[in-house]
């Protein structure tokens, strides 16, 4: 008998812990990223409470502060990162045909760094008082202007703790992304050249690299800002004569390529996802390669566009918004392929094409509202504003989030075997969609209003009231979405109908091996001659390789 | 075709917008002034242009969902292709041209726009953000006055921008956009306002608890009224002896470390200069209307009308607060 049969729980739980298997530690990412999103969901929903109504106080303004501070960083560091590092690490080495990442150790080494700094950031709610009792969890926004941040005006200890938190996190983040641009280069099987990899693998080699040029500069501010706070340095002081818009320049270099390192592993689930349930080869792969590569290199040379209205010169303004306007240009090529992929084909809609063309409809409009917000003057209106708390989560929910649950519906039979219910999933997408209009739709309305981000309260009498009542009920709708996911998981995890190998007649390596795949992956290294390795097998009259 | 209805709609929207808000709205639909009203029309230039890229992006969206949706008797997988070149480059090539033509339309607004020195004739002035107020200056005619910001119709003023401690921005959406106050920096900003009337504005950048209730009125008025109230306000505190003895009162309290009353004392200037108080529709930079029953509650207890106000409850006695309250109402 083995020690599981002796102590089946805490030798399991011994196993997870010690674990430098990939797809162990990508779910354990995942996981973690999906508990935090309820966490950060429910942060977001007390907002909403709280702005119903006008002058309503169901929060304190300090409250509501720490609240959409920790919404913010939550989503971004503790939501968006562990689950585009955790599917890249789960589908990475299956997609490429490979055992393992590059170097596993370095892999587990990575997430438990991310995970005791998220560990690190929440318990700010326990021990971020400090010595002036003033503060709970940080406060400050989460992009922490300069010079709000110092200890004159955040006494206490919760800017220090969102400084280490994001800190420890954001090295496991640089470690992982130097181990999966490795695999990429270095560990493909036979036959798969750079331009046979499936486009996750391209998408998410821009991203890791992205991911490793701009979060050392965020380590690098955000260890000035510590020594500004314990050690009396005054790189961001301004009382000591600091610049504070040294730290804007220095977060957005990190902040905006941020953000596309969140949406660009958002077009890879849905560049797997669309093909698969339209039944057709995905449209103009190099051109996508080529996209993808320019949106990299593009995005980090836009990032003034946060900082229009900090007074820089009319040649700088034009320059950034000229810049911003350029990135619509791959990121239409990216939308018209997908469309040209769905175009002619036989579309499937199970809830993963259902949610992939959700993202689709909305990430048009969101990235729409962006080439309003570059027309400079236009940003001087809207700038900091509910329009851009509209437009963000047009992208970021509608975007992101809609590609993770196509996603999270696609490979779901991969990780665990079962199929999720459909019939959920389809009630699912529905609420969550009309939820996310009616929450995100009218911002932009509040925003032309003349309504400001950040604030924990707003006026009457200045029609105000109907947009936030509206985003209030959105919310609310949202929930019920949410609350199917879950049950949706626990459900299908028990009864879920059992998926086999390929439950989608999908075409990459991964649905090549088990569901769920061996700890080695394959037991034989695969050989490839195309971009879709299956399909090559399942037509062998009319393989892909002829025409690539 | 989807253009029209398009148009009809956002015009429905912005029109219906401002109608719900009424005469105290911010939309930056309504400008009342000319460094807002081309802000407008670039709006509408681009809600057409875009709203174009939406309905034809979104239709072929909708259509290829509706034509190309699977009715389950198909025997075998649809014809693959694989790309088309003449199609790619057209939608490389068509949205360059498009960005290309925002880009030469946005670089112009902005330079027409920008101003960087004062024109002829313009009214100077300087606003200053604090934590959670705006101080405004007129540096030229020596008033220093709070949260209520009086302008001439009609007159192009210009506004220096500084901030006494964190980042905020200066927003009235009816006269410009926002422009950042930052600490160390000098920026600039102009306006006109074009009608009589009142405009609000408030705090756009996050600047710590009460960023919600750093608000903003702009006041336009006809010259010669804003002759006379120019005229008042540089009176010093008038001297009308009070029974309570306010005055000493208001002396004897660390009032003083912050406010300045001109004529009575200067050793503050942290907080809100004083010396016009009652000429002020607001307090607490508009989080409070300036009734009898208001001041009184913010002396009480300033965090009763604005929690986390930077002014500490001083822990005053009834009969202390009857003196301060009959002394502040004498300054008109």
């Amino acid at each position: 008998m083995t020690r599981e049969a002796y102590n089946p729980l805490s030798s399991k739980f011994h196993d997870w812990v010690v674990t430098v298997d990939h797809k162990k530690l990508g779910v354990m990412y995942i996981v973690t990223g999906i508990l935090y999103l309820i966490v950060a969901g429910s942060e977001a929903l007390m907002m909403r409470w709280q702005l119903a109504i006008p002058n309503n106080d169901i929060l304190s303004p300090d409250t509501f502060n720490a609240f959409f501070t920790m919404h913010g960083t939550t989503m971004i560091f503790l939501v968006g990162m562990p689950i585009l590092l955790g599917a890249a690490n789960y589908f990475i080495p299956l997609m490429i045909g490979a055992r393992d990442m590059a170097f596993p150790r370095l892999n587990a080494f990575g997430f438990w760094l991310f995970f005791f700094g998220a560990l690190l950031l929440y318990f700010s709610f326990l021990g971020g008082q400090g010595l002036s009792g003033e503060e709970g969890a940080p406060n400050v926004g989460w992009f922490a202007y300069a010079p709000l941040t110092s200890t004159t005006f955040s006494p206490g200890s919760a800017t220090d703790y969102w400084v280490i938190s994001l800190f420890v996190a954001g090295l496991g983040s640089i470690m992982t992304a130097i181990n999966l641009v490795t695999t990429i280069l270095t560990m493909r099987c036979d036959g798969m050249t750079l331009m046979k990899m499936p486009l996750f693998a391209w998408m998410m080699l821009v991203d890791a690299a992205l991911i490793l040029i701009v979060l050392p500069p965020l380590a690098v501010i955000q260890i000035m800002l510590l020594l500004d706070r314990q050690f009396g340095a005054h790189f961001f002081d301004a009382q000591a004569g600091a610049d504070p818009l040294i730290w804007q320049h220095l977060f957005w270099f990190f902040g905006h390529p941020e953000v596309y390192i969140l949406i660009i592993p958002g077009f890879a689930y849905i560049s797997e996802v669309i093909p698969v349930f339209s039944r057709k080869v995905l449209f103009g792969y190099p051109l996508m390669v080529a996209a993808t590569v320019s949106i990299g290199f593009i995005s980090l040379g836009v990032w003034a566009h946060h900082m229009f209205a900090v007074g820089l010169s009319p040649a700088v303004l034009a320059y950034f918004s000229g810049a911003t306007f350029l990135v619509g240009v791959p990121t239409g090529m990216k939308i018209f392929n997908w469309i040209a992929t769905m175009w002619g084909g036989h579309i499937r809609f199970a809830t993963p094409m259902l949610f992939a063309t959700g993202f689709v409809s909305m990430f048009v409009l969101g990235g729409l509202t962006g080439i309003m917000l570059a027309v400079v003057p236009m940003d001087w209106q809207l700038s900091d504003t509910y329009f851009v708390v509209g437009h963000f989560h047009w992208v970021l929910f509608g975007g992101l989030l809609f590609a993770i649950f196509s996603g999270f519906f696609y490979w779901f039979p991969k990780v665990t075997g079962r199929l999720l219910n459909e019939t959920l999933g389809k009630w699912q997408f529905w609420f969550l969609f009309v939820g996310f209009l009616v929450t995100f739709g009218p911002m932009h309305m509040a925003g032309f209003e003349g309504m400001p981000r950040r604030i924990y309260t707003f006026m009457p009498g200045r029609g105000l009231e109907l947009w936030n009542m509206l985003s209030s009920i959105g919310a609310a709708i949202q929930v019920v979405g949410f609350i199917l996911f879950v049950i949706n998981v626990f459900w299908s995890l028990r009864k879920g109908k059992i998926a086999g190998d390929d439950p989608w007649d999908a075409w990459t390596l991964e649905w090549s091996t088990t569901s769920p795949p061996p700890p080695w992956n394959f037991a034989e290294t695969p050989q490839i001659a195309s971009r879709r390795p299956l399909w090559d097998l399942k037509h062998p009259d009319d393989p892909d390789w002829k025409y690539e | 075709m989807g253009r029209i209805p398009l148009l009809l709609i956002l015009f429905f929207a912005t029109n219906s917008s401002i109608a719900l808000a009424g005469p105290e709205n911010l939309s930056i639909f309504d400008p009342v002034s000319p460094a807002a009203t081309p802000i407008r029309d670039l709006f509408m230039l681009v809600f057409g242009v875009i709203g174009i890229i939406f309905v034809i992006t979104e239709g072929a969206l909708i259509w290829s969902i509706i034509r190309y949706r699977a009715k389950g008797d198909e025997t075998k997988e649809p014809p693959q292709v694989y790309g088309s070149n003449p199609i790619e480059v057209a939608w490389t090539v068509i949205p360059i041209i498009i960005v290309f033509t925002l880009f030469l339309v946005t670089t112009r607004s902005i330079y027409s726009l920008d101003m960087q020195e004062a024109p002829e004739g313009a009214l100077k002035v300087k606003a200053t953000g604090h934590q959670w107020w705006w101080e405004f200056e007129y540096e030229d005619l020596g008033i220093t006055t709070a949260g209520e910001l009086h302008v001439p119709e009609g007159i192009p003023v210009f506004v220096e921008l500084r901030s006494a401690d964190v980042i905020h921005s200066f927003w009235v959406p009816r006269l410009a956009g926002k422009i950042d106050c930052i600490p160390n920096r000098e920026n600039h900003l102009w306006f006109q306002a074009d009608e009589v009337g009142t405009w609000y504005g408030q705090c756009a950048e996050f600047c710590g608890s009460q960023h919600a209730k750093m608000l903003i009125r702009v006041i336009s008025e006809k010259e010669v009224d804003f002759n006379s109230w120019v005229a008042n306000q540089q009176l010093q505190a008038a001297e009308i002896p009070t029974e309570a003895n306010g005055k000493e009162t208001f002396l004897s309290l660390a009032c003083i470390n912050c406010h300045n009353i001109q004529g009575v004392t200067t050793v503050g200037g942290f907080g809100p200069d004083l010396t016009h108080l009652m000429s002020r529709d607001t307090i607490a930079s508009g989080a409070a209307n300036n009734s009898t029953d208001n001041l009184r509650l913010w002396l009480q207890n300033p965090d009763s009308i604005k929690e986390g106000a930077l002014m500490p409850n001083m822990m005053l006695s009834d009969k202390e607060i009857d003196a301060l309250m009959e002394y502040l109402q004498t300054l008109k």
